[in-house]
């Protein structure tokens, strides 16, 4: 076969169209490979995951709904349940970042919205090439405005989110989106097809020829040059219409008029149509003529295929079609009854009552061979080391500049450009606590959410990168007073066809199953996005872990700024080490491994922060991340304009006698507590590691471990903190969008 | 006190102003008004919302003016019933004609979200009955077109009636607005727009609960329809 063969073209092997033959029975015409080469893609069959998936572990006393439906979802008390996803959009912002980005939020929202959840949280989690480039600035630029047009215009608050800037992402940013709705436990609704006779209807925004091939294309293919030519392939997004869709959506649940309900993503009708009938068991029948079309003279395979945005597809009796197509009319949005469910087990395209395709649902939604990987672990560190800090630098210089870094300090110019408050819900805006908080009167309770994923850290060790990714999110919670419900993650990786991709991948899934098993956090939905990298190297490995959490009271969620005069305790099995950690990067330094992690007595330790916070004891409460246990300090006085004065010795007794490991090491298990000295000191002696380390006074930081010593001036620790916004501003501020 | 609050395709915020309405008088049965309606019979007081209505297409509050919803707010104002417009609804009414001046893009261009304080002006309105003048309330904004302009005339008699009735705190201004003006009302003060989002300063989390006086104000004043 030539390379011209439409099936290679299309992204499909030739192993892959002598399958669909063999099955078929014959030759796919030109409509049914164009769907074939679809939902067999990487992003519609998982075909390279799917397998290593299936070991995480997804059932839980609170579970509704799990991985397989649009989204997760967990039970939170008075027939009410939180759903949630969260899901990538990196190709289609690597090469239009704006839309991209834009229907990257709009298409998670869908997700939710066809459970029968109204949205109310977005966050984000974001991976740039550091932000010295032309091509980096006007990314995030693009980015950060498409997510806040998108979110803002909906009424949906963004309130979280995190963003790193290394090399590898330079060419291949990452721009993964997470929803949160809330929905009625007894509304929610299945994706599945039911009842032969009931009649499809697609309703939401004319279908188009944008973003045709997306999903083969763009989403399953490495990124190369002259990728400008695949723009027609991203899609441009309408807020208004998915605005309209969600509210008319929200109608037609509370009236009980939908069988079932379905989002139209990636491969558009191809695979909602195909994905509800098989989940249903059932046939169905599409005549392409009924479409309400944004141009005339449109294919069938190019209206079954079609990305166009703001679209839902509903099962619906055919007794009450008309009362659903009324609710249409009342939200000003297009709808048309386009077909029928059936008993044939087959999916059926017409055209004008003409079938122009056929073909076994069984065979496009599940047919598509899973392949094992070859996982070898690559025997050398494979990424790039750039010296940015001088070898002698002083501990208080380190302190400032890990501060500055772009990976730490301050993204509240970007949290600033997306509404956080709408809905009336938000305890903690973006960026105000290491998680968000949402009240839920309707259930009185409050929920926290916390998105996290260090591909750096991911990279020296994809299991214990991943483990700490994890038990990060559970410490965010913690920090709250939230214990968590369940995960949803996005795994963001290189060609998995290559060996040392494929470890890094198959590892990582392994640490996310081993952390979620420990913590008791059911892993309710996800989304893979693979083959992220260009001719210059795959991407960091980077699984972005979202973690949903439940707390009884928004009045207790420490967060409070502390107070001159207040007790500092740093708690938990805190190990610190300078491996992958945000110094040894500036060094130059970066390697392969990890400290190992003992997940248990982290967990003891994120329990006992929990419940103390719980309690309302603590004021001040944050984990020990990035840049360490100095770098955690100084965010503390930077945000509530008051120093300390603090003496590590502890930290150095229990591990080497580095002081720099005590200063700016990282890993998990550490959290710092701020509060009433007799109320900190009741939380020691509870088999959980307790230090008191200093007390909140003056305006210097200063932290001393042995013969070392950071000692900075709190306003010049916040000038570092808030470096960022300058370096990032766009060459194009003003001129995009 | 009765509120209505009015919802257009694209309305982003009437949910929060429907319970910010609920806060101010938990005995009140407000109720949203969906942008078709015409009789606003039994409504003390309109809240034009916040969001996008429409879709903000063409420019922000431009197609709403049109609605017949707004129709009967115009006829609603005429007879001195308060009408308290947030965000895009204060761009709808100054759209409509029904508050003097325009709101442009901010001068960042960019949409910007923060907590920030205003100064509560001169203006002699119903809205402001709960607040002194000179005081100083803290608010949540949340706009990309908030940047208050008019023409050097107009603007000269919007200040000489005493038509401002917030202003930002001083270096506080997000976008530019002349003479810091974050609100304005009507010549006879029963109609308010304002950008900020007192509505989402209501609730004892988060960032104030200032909002609230706002919506106390009419029925302080005794200024139902």
């Amino acid at each position: 076969m030539s390379d011209q063969s439409p099936h290679r073209e299309l992204g499909l092997t030739d192993h892959e169209f002598e399958l669909i033959c063999q099955k078929m029975g014959r030759e796919p015409n030109g409509v049914e490979l164009a769907m074939f080469s679809l939902l067999w893609s990487e992003h519609c069959a998982y075909k390279h995951s799917r397998k290593l998936l299936k070991n995480l572990p997804t059932e839980g006393p609170r579970v509704v709904m799990g991985p397989g439906e649009n989204a997760g979802a967990v039970d939170i008390g008075n027939g009410f349940s939180i759903a949630f996803k969260v899901e990538s959009h990196n190709h289609p912002s690597a090469v239009e970042p704006f839309q991209g980005a834009a229907t990257g939020v709009g298409g998670i929202l869908r997700d939710v919205i066809a459970l029968g959840a109204r949205p109310i949280a977005i966050l984000d989690s974001l991976r740039f090439g550091e932000p010295d480039t032309e091509r980096t600035h006007y990314l995030v630029d693009g980015v950060v405005r498409g997510i806040g047009h998108y979110g803002n215009s909906m009424g949906i608050p963004t309130v979280g989110g995190e963003i790193y800037f290394e090399p590898p992402y330079e060419q291949n940013p990452l721009v993964n989106a997470m929803c949160v709705g809330l929905a009625r436990t007894d509304e929610m609704v299945r994706a599945a097809a039911a009842g032969a006779g009931n009649k499809v209807v697609l309703f939401g925004s004319l279908t188009g020829r944008d973003g045709i091939g997306g999903a083969s294309v763009l989403a399953s293919a490495e990124l190369d040059e002259g990728d400008d030519a695949k723009r027609p392939t991203v899609q441009i997004g309408d807020p208004f219409e998915e605005s309209k869709l969600l509210e008319c959506c929200q109608e037609l649940l509370a009236e009980d008029l939908l069988v079932s309900l379905q989002d139209l993503g990636a491969a558009g009708l191809t695979s909602s149509a195909g994905e509800m009938a098989s989940a249903g068991g059932t046939g169905i029948d599409i005549d392409v003529g009924l479409v309400p079309l944004r141009e005339p003279d449109m294919e069938p395979f190019e209206i079954m295929v079609s990305e166009s945005q703001e679209r839902m597809l509903a099962v619906v009796e055919p007794g009450k079609v008309d009362q659903v197509l009324a609710f249409c009319t009342k939200w000003q949005t297009a709808s048309a009854v386009i077909g029928e469910v059936t008993d044939s087990g087959t999916f059926r395209i017409l055209k004008h009552g003409e079938t122009v395709g056929e073909i076994r649902v069984e065979d496009l939604v599940d047919g598509c061979p899973l392949y094992d990987l070859d996982p070898e672990e690559p025997a050398e560190w494979t990424y790039v080391n750039r010296e940015t800090i001088e070898a002698d630098a002083a501990p208080s210089d380190i302190a400032l500049s890990l501060l500055a870094s772009p990976s730490i300090a301050s993204k509240r110019w970007a949290f600033d450009q997306y509404d956080s408050i709408v809905g009336s819900r938000t305890v903690h805006r973006a960026g105000a606590a290491d998680a968000a908080v949402l009240n839920i009167p309707e259930s009185n309770r409050a929920i926290a959410i916390a998105i996290d994923g260090n591909g750096r850290r991911v990279a020296c060790d994809p299991f214990q990168g991943t483990v700490e990714a994890t038990l990060e999110c559970a410490a965010n919670l913690a920090v709250v007073g939230a214990e968590p419900l369940g995960v949803t993650n996005c795994l963001n990786f290189g060609n998995p066809e290559k060996p040392g991709v494929a470890w890094q991948l198959s590892r990582a899934v392994e640490g996310l199953a081993a952390a979620c098993t420990a913590l008791e956090a059911p892993v309710v939905g996800g989304n893979v996005s693979l083959y992220n990298e260009t001719p210059q190297g795959p991407i960091y490995p980077t699984p972005v872990v979202g973690m949903v959490g439940e707390l009884p009271d928004p009045a207790n969620v420490a967060g409070e700024n502390w107070r001159a005069g207040d007790a500092i305790a740093l708690i938990g099995p805190f190990d610190p080490s300078l491996a992958g950690s945000e110094l040894e990067k500036q060094r130059g330094q970066l390697g392969k491994g990890l400290p190992d992690v003992e997940i248990a007595p982290v967990k003891a330790a994120i329990e006992l922060v929990r419940e103390a916070v719980r309690s309302g004891a603590v004021r001040t409460a944050t984990d020990v991340s990035d840049g360490g246990i100095a770098t955690a300090l100084a965010e503390l006085a930077i945000g509530s304009e008051i120093g300390c004065e603090t003496d590590l010795h502890p930290v150095l007794a229990r591990r080497s006698d580095n002081p720099e490991d005590a200063l700016f090491g990282e890993g998990p298990g550490g959290f710092i507590l701020a509060g009433e000295k007799a109320e900190l000191e009741k939380l020691g002696g509870q088999g959980v590691d307790f230090e008191l380390i200093g007390e909140v006074n003056g305006n210097e930081v200063i932290v001393t471990a042995g013969e070392s010593r950071v000692e900075i001036l709190v306003e010049e620790a916040a000038a570092a903190f808030d470096s960022l916004e300058d370096r990032i501003e766009s060459d194009q501020a003003g001129l995009t969008h | 006190m009765i509120w209505g609050v009015l919802q257009f395709p694209g309305s982003c915020d009437e949910r929060d102003a429907l319970n910010a309405c609920q806060i101010a008088d938990p005995t009140s049965e407000s109720r949203l008004v969906w942008h078709e309606e015409t009789d606003l019979s039994g409504i003390d007081g309109i809240v034009v919302p916040g969001g996008f209505s429409y879709g903000d297409y063409l420019r922000a509050g431009a197609i709403a003016q049109f609605s017949p919803a707004m129709t009967a707010v115009a006829e609603f104002a005429a007879a001195g019933g308060p009408v308290l417009g947030i965000c895009n609804g204060f761009q709808v009414l100054c759209e409509s004609g029904l508050l003097p001046g325009a709101l442009l893009t901010n001068e960042s261009t960019r949409f910007i979200c923060r907590q920030g304080d205003l100064v509560v002006a001169e203006a002699d309105s119903p809205f402001l009955a709960a607040f002194e003048p000179g005081q100083t309330i803290s608010i949540p904004f949340k706009h990309q077109s908030g940047r208050f302009f008019a023409p050097p005339d107009l603007l000269e008699q919007i200040e000489a009636n005493n038509q401002v009735a917030f202003r930002y705190a001083k270096g506080q201004n997000p976008n530019g607005s002349l003479n810091d003006i974050a609100g304005v009302t009507n010549e006879t003060g029963n109609v308010l727009g304002l950008m900020p989002h007192p509505e989402h300063a209501v609730e004892p989390f988060g960032g104030s609960m200032d909002g609230v006086g706002i919506f106390r104000g009419p029925a302080l004043a005794g200024a139902g329809a």
